[in-house]
């Protein structure tokens, strides 16, 4: 029997705050434990919250960014469960009334596009962390991620496959970043995941009996345990056996998922609306000017390059992944107008020398005009793209624009054709055999030719210049 | 007259004229507690050393000429509102050693009207009672007769401002724990409107009902009182931002030709013979002020009982999740997470509100939540129509505030449901987030209090000022004070 999976997820996005959701706290990652804390945070006697209306902004931009319908008015609901990383016994978090629903985002596949539904978007505080002691039977209890916002981003059970699965993660994380409200780093788990999944023979229209995968760090893991999981789900269903309603953790090492076993599923969090807080009023006003405000998003940008530019999709996706890459290549091409080029050296030379230092476009010595000019130098014919290699890895190493480098080194190519006539033509006295032999027929000789004209010139003759002198000088005219 | 037996306008106007000062205010109270302290047991902590330290400093500050509206003034803080650095209990053993490195809003702003805080009073553990029987630190006597209760929950409050501990104090009401210790101790209690007062460093029991409010000697005093505590907190999500006025400015004023609603459904069978009596004469008494009596209806008034009793315990069922002794407070010791979980909540909570945070987890539950949790909501949102329906036909409503004067130690506390039925003409006020006010309206033969209730639109805090001050005043209720 075939089968399909039926995947739906769940991703936390930590909202790129400065200040927590209910209080004024610093949301920044690594600090002392507890050192960003204060009673409202710590969940102490008689404190409350208060809105962080950034929080909701940005939300509603993710909103926005998805297609999806942001309601008039939702409400935070209090998830109550007793765990030690949560010091008021529940969660600030919403329920019945999100901020969001009814959106989708496409993805390419099979050279079509597929729309994955969002079912909804809702603002939520995070909460601590443990810290176990590895020689003593305590753990610590580490409260500065208390109240960090989080945004979940709750998909339809509309994946069909773990690639699917990893594609719609790629894309919401792209369009996260974009809007610079998530910083999207998933080892510090700004953006995190976990999928429902299912499986059903192919055709049918009821699901099956899904599971809840969580504990993965990356977009590689989480298509690991999908596929891996549908692999489980379906040995079972094969052999005749049931699938268990239940959540299962991820082992990265095992490359396996283990059932978590026991309490999880039995909570009940005992919803209600928080009556610490108002509901949240969201008018036409407050979404126009979100709207307005919204940067151009990464489908959007990459369909402008292929068509503004003449790039290829391919060309046009590797630019576009990184926001700060597009603006830089946009740079480059509104100065030397030479997008095909500006692509190609970006996308190999610029981006080799930054992939082997482990560094992003952030942080490239080459400053956009530098490579525009450089482009523009082997345009008029100043230098070859040959030399242009040496320059740009230079200009990479040192921060310095191209005519420096090039004054530095010398290494203007030489186009004066009566030096280069007088260069060719020490070259044919002393090679008698071969220019005996080329005008016998020997055409490959040609090139022998070329290399010990680029020899005596060490790399800077121009070489159109150098092809048309030796033609006519070869053939002794 | 003692110092300790004036009320805050009086011992201004001495302040003012440089006849006294807060040093002798707060000595004169601090002997008064000496006195009779051990037979009344208003206070789970009083604060000797930081009143008279406070009232050091504020004689310097009026000697200066810097007089503010409550300068030397010994106020009582129901042990509810954080106090920093100084212990919070909530009258739980779960709290019993928790201090808060923050001051609530109300005490930050007392403090700056130049109030002394002369202690924390007892309390119903986490407000939940209606006797400050339920007290970890033991139960509070009402000062006209010590075998009875003051009220509660702010049953410490109203007795320490009836017995003469303090001048004025705070409380904090829920579904009547500031009107009904007022009315049976015999003084003035006021629950402002919800949002009015800033809940922030209040210990929560139920979020959307709790308000802060003053117990005072007269009415003038409520009105200097919600002068100070009065306006708009930018730390309460639901603090409304609504202009403060002057509340004395309505002290005195007359109620000539206003419309006092009687609602019909409060006057049925249950009340005490003489609370009907006392309450009847109230109504007489209005139209001699120029008032004239109206019959209104609240139809929804029977349901309060049972949308309050799950509303209050659902939202206390997850306020006091918190307590789980992890970061504060009284922790027992176990064998792993849970075990330690359980025994501090298990011997950390007293009987009252363990049965609160039962009933409200019940009623929150998956599968009850429509039929409790939600219904009641929306029953709420009736409750509330009801009010505002009536005030298009009346300017405040009377009712009593309490169906009986106080009863005795021990009598209802075997018997919740007869406990609870003490606060059933104050409930629906905190659910419909109207203000009240109680204040005295006469005595039984046996010399127990009795409490007349008035309750005003939203934010009309100055109408009950208005009808209250009008009613003290031709009412002429016989000034007397309890034989301690």
């Amino acid at each position: 029997m075939e089968f399909e999976a039926v995947i739906g997820l769940e991703v936390h996005a930590q909202m790129l705050t400065d200040t927590k959701i209910f209080c004024n706290c610093s949301t920044k990652f690594g600090a002392a434990p507890n050192s960003h804390t204060c009673p409202v945070c710590l969940g102490m006697p008689g404190v409350l919250p208060v809105l962080n209306k950034k929080v909701v902004e940005y939300a509603m931009k993710m909103a926005l960014a998805t297609n999806c319908k942001i309601n008039p008015t939702c409400e935070f609901a209090r998830k109550n469960y007793f765990y030690p990383d949560l010091p008021k016994g529940y969660q600030i978090s919403q329920y019945a009334y999100p901020l969001a629903e009814h959106g989708y985002v496409e993805l390419e596949v099979n050279g079509g596009k597929k729309k994955i539904g969002i079912t909804r978007i809702h603002m939520e505080e995070d909460a601590g962390k443990l810290l176990h002691d590895e020689h003593n039977p305590v753990s610590y209890v580490d409260l500065n991620r208390t109240g960090v916002p989080l945004i979940e981003i709750v998909s339809e059970p509309d994946i069909r496959s773990s690639e699917e699965a990893a594609d719609y993660l790629k894309r919401l994380h792209e369009i996260l970043v974009y809007l610079e409200i998530c910083d999207g780093n998933m080892e510090e788990g700004s953006f995190r995941c976990d999928a429902n999944v299912s499986i059903r023979p192919k055709g049918q229209k009821e699901f099956g009996t899904r599971t809840e995968l969580k504990n993965m760090n990356s977009f590689r893991n989480v298509q690991r345990a999908l596929e891996y999981e549908i692999k489980r789900q379906q040995y079972i269903v094969e052999n005749g056996g049931a699938i268990v309603q239940e959540t299962r953790l991820w082992d990265d090492a095992q490359g396996a998922t283990n059932s978590m076993r026991g309490k999880e599923e039995a909570h009940d969090y005992r919803y209600f609306p928080d009556p610490d807080l108002v509901p949240v009023i969201v008018d036409a006003a407050w979404i126009d000017k979100i709207r307005v405000d919204m940067p151009e998003l990464p489908q959007a940008k990459r369909e402008r390059f292929i068509s503004e530019y003449q790039i290829s999709a391919y060309d046009a996706g590797v630019l576009t992944a990184d926001k700060a890459l597009a603006q830089y290549y946009e740079e480059v091409v509104a100065i030397c107008a030479k997008p095909k080029q500006a692509a190609n050296w970006l996308m190999g030379d610029v981006m080799k020398f930054l992939n082997e230092d482990k560094k992003t476009i952030r942080d490239c010595p080459i400053a956009a005009a530098s490579l525009a000019e450089m482009i523009n130098l082997i345009d008029a014919g100043t230098i070859s793209g040959k030399m242009a290699k040496d320059i740009a890895e230079e200009m990479y190493r040192s921060g310095k624009k191209p005519q420096e480098v090039i004054a530095e080194k010398g290494m203007v190519q030489i186009t004066d054709e009566a030096a280069l006539a007088k260069t060719i033509s020490s070259i044919i006295d002393a090679n008698p055999q071969q220019l005996a032999d080329y005008r016998a027929g020997k055409e490959k000789l040609f090139g022998y030719f070329v290399g010990q004209a680029m020899k005596a010139t060490q790399g800077k003759a121009n070489p159109q210049i150098v092809n048309d002198l030796l033609k006519k000088m070869l053939a002794g005219k | 007259m003692e110092l300790y037996q004036s009320t805050i306008h009086e011992l201004q106007d001495k302040i003012k004229e440089g006849k006294t000062t807060a040093t002798e205010i707060t000595c004169s109270v601090l002997q008064r507690i000496d006195a009779v302290e051990e037979k009344v047991h208003s206070y789970i902590r009083v604060l000797k050393e930081e009143a008279l330290a406070a009232a050091t400093d504020a004689d310097k500050e009026i000697k200066k000429g810097n007089i503010k509206p409550l300068s030397g003034i010994p106020v009582a803080l129901k042990d509810i509102v954080c106090t920093k650095g100084l212990p919070t209990t909530c009258g739980s053993h779960i709290l019993h050693n928790f201090v808060p490195p923050y001051d609530a809003t109300v005490v930050e702003k007392l403090r700056a009207a130049g109030a002394i805080f002369i202690g924390k009073a007892n309390m119903d553990e986490f407000a939940m009672g209606s006797s400050t029987e339920t007290s970890y630190f033991g139960p509070t006597r009402n000062p006209w007769d010590l075998e009875r209760i003051p009220g509660g929950s702010s049953g410490g409050s109203a007795a320490a401002v009836a017995a003469d501990e303090c001048i004025a104090s705070i409380g904090s009401d829920t579904g009547g724990s500031i009107r009904q210790p007022a009315a049976l101790c015999g003084i003035v209690g006021m629950k402002p409107t919800y949002g009015r007062v800033s809940r922030f460093g209040l210990i929560a029991f139920a979020s959307s009902l709790d308000q802060i409010g003053p117990f005072t000697k007269d009415v003038e005093d409520c009105a200097i009182m919600m002068n100070v505590l009065a306006g708009y907190d930018p730390k309460e999500s639901t603090s409304v931002n609504v202009e403060v006025p002057d509340y004395r400015q309505f002290v005195g004023k007359d109620i000539q030709g206003w419309k006092v609603g009687i609602p019909k459904e409060y006057f049925v069978e249950g009340i005490d013979p003489e609370v009907k009596a006392a309450i009847e004469a109230a109504i007489k008494t209005m139209e001699k002020c120029g008032a004239q009596s109206v019959e209104i209806s609240l139809p929804h008034t029977q349901y309060c009982l049972a949308v309050y009793y799950i509303i209050a315990p659902a939202e206390a069922s997850s306020n006091l999740a918190r307590y789980d002794g992890v970061k504060y407070g009284f922790r027992a010791a176990g064998g792993d997470l849970l075990d330690m979980y359980r025994k501090t909540r298990m011997r950390g909570f007293g009987a009252e509100v363990k049965r609160r945070i039962m009933i409200g987890t019940y009623a929150l539950s998956a599968g009850y939540y429509d039929a409790y949790y939600k219904k009641a909501s929306q029953v709420r949102a009736l409750i509330k129509r009801d009010f505002e329906d009536a005030f298009k036909k009346c300017d405040v409503i009377l009712t009593p505030t309490t169906p009986t004067p106080a009863f005795k130690i021990g009598e209802k506390t075997d018997n919740p449901l007869q406990m609870y039925l003490s606060d059933i003409f104050t409930i629906s006020t905190n659910l419909a987030g109207i203000p009240g006010i109680s204040l005295p309206c006469g005595f039984t033969k046996s010399g127990l209090p009795i409490g007349v209730q008035f309750l005003a639109g939203h934010f009309q805090e100055g109408k009950l000022i208005q009808v209250a001050s009008a009613y003290e005043r031709k009412a002429q209720v016989e000034k007397r004070r309890p034989g301690l």
